[in-house]
Parts: C-alpha cells; structure tokens; sequence
C-alpha cells in the first residue's frame, strides 16, 4: 500500500518538472518561441527539436517550457486572489458566527458556489476580452468561496478551544485572536486546500485558453497548444500528446502533493489512506 | 422539518434572483452595442436608433430587467438578436443535445464508478485498492477535452469507429443519435467518474468501520454478505449526492466539449452567442443553465432531508 510519504515524495518531483522549465525559460529556452520558421514545420523529434516542431515550425519544448510559464503564473495568482480574499471572509464569519456577517458570508458563497464556474468564467473573459489576466480574474473569483468556506469551518471547530477561551479571557480582541491564534492553526488545511486549487487553476486555464479566451498568441499557453494540434491530430498525434501530457504531470503532480501534504501536516489523518 | 424546508426554498428563491441581478450587470456592462453590430460598420446612426427602439435597448435597465425576469417566468426568452428567432425555440433545439448528453455521460460515470469504488472498498489496502486509487487519480488529473482530442485520435480518425464530431439530430434514429454522443460522453465521464469512484470508495470504507456492521460480521455473515445487504445502502447517500450535483455541473460544464466535437448544444450556443453579442441568448441560456444548478442544489438538499432523518434537526 502506497505511504502517504510516497505520494508526497512523487508530488515533490512531478510538480519539480514543471516548475524547473519555467524556471529555466526565464534565461534560456532552445529557440525563440515567437519565431516563425514554416520551411521548419512539423519536424519529427529529434536531438535539436526533442518533442520536434509544430505546424508553424515553433520548437515544442520551448513552448512548453514558456507555456509552462503562462499556466503556473495564472493558477499561482487565481489561487492568491481566493486566499487573499477568501481567508479573510472566513475569520470574520467565524469571528460573529451566528450573526448577520457570517449569515451574509455564508450565501454569497452559497451563491457563487451555484453558478457554474466555467460558463461565469467565459462570461467574464468574453465580456471583458480574452487575455491572461482576464482569466485569472474569472478563476479567481471562484476560489474565494472555497477559502471562505474552508476556513471558516476550520476556524469555528478551533473557536471551541481551550487556548482560544484562555486569549478571550486575557482580554484580546476577536480580530488579535483571529490573527495570531487562529489564522496559524489553520495554517496547514490552508496549504493543503491551495494545492488542490492550484491543480484546478492549472485545468481551468488550459479549458478557457483552448477555446481561445486565456492567454493570446504569441504567449504560448499549454490550452492554446492543444486547440491548434486538434486539427494536426491525424497529421502529428505529438502536438496534441505533448501539451497534455504537460498538463497532466502538473496537476498530478500538484494533487498528490496535496494529498502527501495533508497527510505530513495532520497527524490526525495519518493512516487515513490505509482506511 | 417544515421550516427547514421553507428556509431552502427561500434562498433557492433568493439565489435565482441574485444570479438574474448578476447575470443581467454583467451583460449589461459588456461592451459593445447589439445594434450596431446587428447593422455592421456602415449603418447610419438614425437606422441603429430604429432598431435600438425596435429591440427595446432604449428602454430603462430596470423595465428591461423586470421584461426580461417576466419573460422568463413564462417561458419566452425574447428574440435573438443575430437569428432573429424565438429564442425558447433556439434553447429548446440545443436542449436535445445537451440534456442527452449529460444523462449518457452520467450513465457511463456512474456504471463505471460504482463497482471501481466498491471493489476499491472492499480490497482497501490491497493492490486492487491502489489500482484503482491510482486510476482515479489520473482521472482526475486529465483534462477532458485533451481526453476528447485523444479519442477523436484514436476512435474517429485512426479506427473510423465514430465520426470526428457534428450531430446529425435524432431524426436519423436513436442508434445514430447515440452514436455521435458516444465519445463526447465518454471525454466528459472520465474526470466525474474518477471523482464519484473516490466518493463511492471512501464512504463505503466509513460505513464499513461502523459498529451495526461489526455486528452483522459477529453474526456470521460473509464480508460480501455484508457490503451488498447493510454497508451498501448507507453508503451510497453521499454518492447520490455526487451524482446530483454531477448533473448540472455536466449540463453547464459540456461547453468545452461541445466545442471540441462541434456539437450544436446548449454550451456552444453560449459562446457562439457571446461572440456575437448576442446579449439576449447569452443572457438567458446562463440563466437557464444557472437555474438548473441552483434547482438541483436544492433538490439534493430536499431529497437529503427525507432520507436522512438526522438532518432534519440541525439547522442549516
């Protein structure tokens, strides 16, 4: 049976090959992405093209490696808007829980939570124009109730405590106390949830970018790639294989980290996937 | 139980009317005017005025909010601005792919995912168990589009087996029917599938360490005995639930697919409009697809309540 260490340790290193391409293509890429070179097209894989080239004779590991760019930034982003936000929301429902605020809270989650993400997600980028922030906006927006939530749940369960009671008796406030003994403890559920919404970012980009309203060419994007290969499927199976399988390693690679994640930090669940 | 039924229905009430607020700012605010793309670049400002007028664009936003919420209610979306139909009639064609679509993937996800996760269940910590926790992580992990183009790859150009995409209607016969929405199907029930299998898999578990089946097994029955007269019964409350939500989320979720076999539904009839901007479709079909969301929200929670007993007095 798999140990949750072993998940984590593969996690580790799916999500490391992403990240070190993107690193990487900051400095050097083997060829210029936004250079078209037809006489080139469709080059089979070889030692100067590894994964060959594509039907505008672009290098496909250069654009993997910037397109890994394109998805990592905006996930990365989404994922902070929801923290940033939805954290926040959280304390302070669960600060006046039973109030209106957390009543408030609570259904406009429920609310956002009822639409379907995606066609709110098209509606925003076709509204306010494809473009790569446009989209991280779209995803963003629909990690903040999912943060909101978490935390707030979390932060209720750990409102009940004994060394939450001992603060209030010390005097401090509800927001000193939100911050500095709530906020630390939730800390680990936080992290672990970040991850999934990373790996779901990851997803929710290469969709809006495959039906053209993420990230515009000349940036390359994972989504991108993969609508333009749709054509060449029968011509050159690898250009559509290529960027999925880009896709794939990145939000495996993410989701195990989150399971391998919640598991190191929880000692609670430990075992749990012995169950 | 009453009151907790009354307090759903009040916030699935308060829900639809926030989303039509939403729904309608947002399309308010988008650029562009209908008219004028209506009438092209050359028309003149007086010819864009009639039409405007014509449309009801020069009326106040509050009027044709409350013209549009009333249409809705009794069933007439208005008329598309690019087609010039009635666009009850547009949503009512796409309907037939769209809801076909999601109850064959829903069939497949389900089909597939029930046995997985019991039989995950059943051998947990064994090298079945991991298969399938390891199947249903790659699942999960794909995108179903590229899942899409691959079957496209292999199933529509390689073997010939299916066509690539399009739709020919239903008016050819079922088998045709289900045969063009066969791989759009199977590309939208392998992430639900994997999803619904976990679910399946760990609440049987859960179920399985309860103390009224270590009975049934002091009493001598066999563990299979056991799963199939008294763990599987509870623990398939939680999957319905999935099963549920599973739904609407592939009526509005199938956009991408639709789009990656060109088939003429409800979700490619959202982003053609939007293109468009043809504001009155895009308007209503996200209000159509939002309602059925909230809808079947709302009917889980209700179908919930009566089958757990439990949960009616907590208040929610």
């Amino acid at each position: 049976m798999i140990r949750p260490s072993t998940s984590l340790q593969f996690g580790i290193l799916l999500c490391l090959i992403p990240m070190i391409m993107a690193t990487i293509s900051f400095f050097w890429q083997p060829f210029d992405v936004p250079e078209l070179n037809i006489s080139n097209r469709l080059q089979p894989v070889s030692l100067t093209h590894p994964f060959g080239t594509d039907h505008f004779g672009r290098d496909m590991l250069s654009m993997i490696m910037v397109g890994a760019q394109t998805s990592i930034a905006v996930a990365f982003v989404a994922v902070g808007i929801g923290v940033l936000f939805g954290v926040p929301l959280g304390l302070f429902a669960a600060n006046w829980r039973g109030g209106f605020i957390d009543d408030g809270i609570m259904r406009f989650n429920d609310l956002v939570f009822a639409f379907p993400s995606l066609v709110i997600a098209i509606l925003i980028t076709a509204i306010a124009g494809p473009s790569a922030f446009n989209a991280i906006v779209a995803i963003g927006i629909f990690n903040i109730p999912v943060f909101a939530r978490i935390s707030r749940g979390a932060a209720l369960s750990l409102w009940q405590r004994e060394f939450i009671l001992s603060a209030q008796v010390a005097g401090k406030t509800g927001l000193r106390i939100s911050t500095e003994h709530v906020l630390p403890n939730l800390m680990h559920i936080l992290i672990v949830q970040a991850t999934i919404q990373f790996s779901l970012g990851i997803l929710a980009e290469a969709g809006l970018s495959y039906i053209g309203l993420g990230a515009q060419p000349p940036t390359p994007s994972w989504g991108r790639m993969l609508a333009d290969a749709q054509t060449m499927v029968s011509l050159a199976p690898r250009l559509a294989i290529v960027p999925g399988v880009a896709i794939i390693i990145t939000v495996l690679g993410l989701n195990l980290l989150g399971d391998g994640l919640r598991d190191a930090l929880d000692p609670k669940l430990r075992g749990s996937m012995k169950k | 139980m009453i009151k907790y039924f009354f307090r759903r229905l009040f916030t699935f009430v308060l829900s639809l009317a926030l989303a039509s607020i939403v729904i309608f700012s947002l399309v308010e605010i988008a650029p562009g005017d209908p008219a004028s793309f209506m009438l092209g670049i050359n028309a003149q400002p007086d010819t864009i005025a009639a039409l405007r007028s014509e449309l009801g664009l020069d009326q106040p936003k509050i009027n044709r909010y409350f013209d549009w919420i009333g249409g809705m209610l009794t069933g007439d979306f208005g008329i598309s601005y690019t087609y010039r139909t009635n666009v009850t009639e547009m949503v009512g064609d796409r309907l037939w792919v769209s809801l076909p679509l999601a109850l064959y993937a829903l069939f497949l996800s389900t089909v597939i995912a029930i046995p997985t996760g019991i039989y995950a269940a059943a051998k947990r910590g064994k090298t079945g168990d991991f298969a399938v926790i390891s199947a249903t992580q790659l699942g999960i992990a794909i995108p179903n589009f590229w899942f899409a183009i691959i079957l496209v790859g292999i199933f529509a150009i390689k073997l010939q087996w299916f066509s690539a995409g399009g739709f020919s209607g239903w008016k050819d016969g079922l088998f045709n029917g289900i045969t063009s929405l066969t791989l759009p199907a199977i590309a939208l029930a392998l992430p639900q599938a994997a999803i619904l299998s976990r679910v399946m898999r760990s609440a049987l578990i859960e179920t399985l360490g309860e103390d009224y089946i270590r009975t049934a097994r002091a009493k001598g029955l066999s563990s299979a005995q056991t799963i199939w007269t008294h763990a599987l019964r509870n623990a398939l409350i939680p999957v319905l639930t999935i099963i549920g939500l599973q739904f609407s989320f592939l009526l509005a979720g199938a956009i991408i697919i639709e789009q990656v076999f060109y088939l003429p539904g409800l979700g490619r009839l959202v982003f053609q409009a939007i293109t468009q901007r043809d504001l009155i479709v895009v308007e209503s079909v996200v209000m159509l697809l939002v309602f059925a969301v909230i809808l079947v929200n709302f009917i889980v929670d209700i179908t919930y309540m009566l089958v757990d007993p439990r949960l009616r007095q907590d208040s929610i």
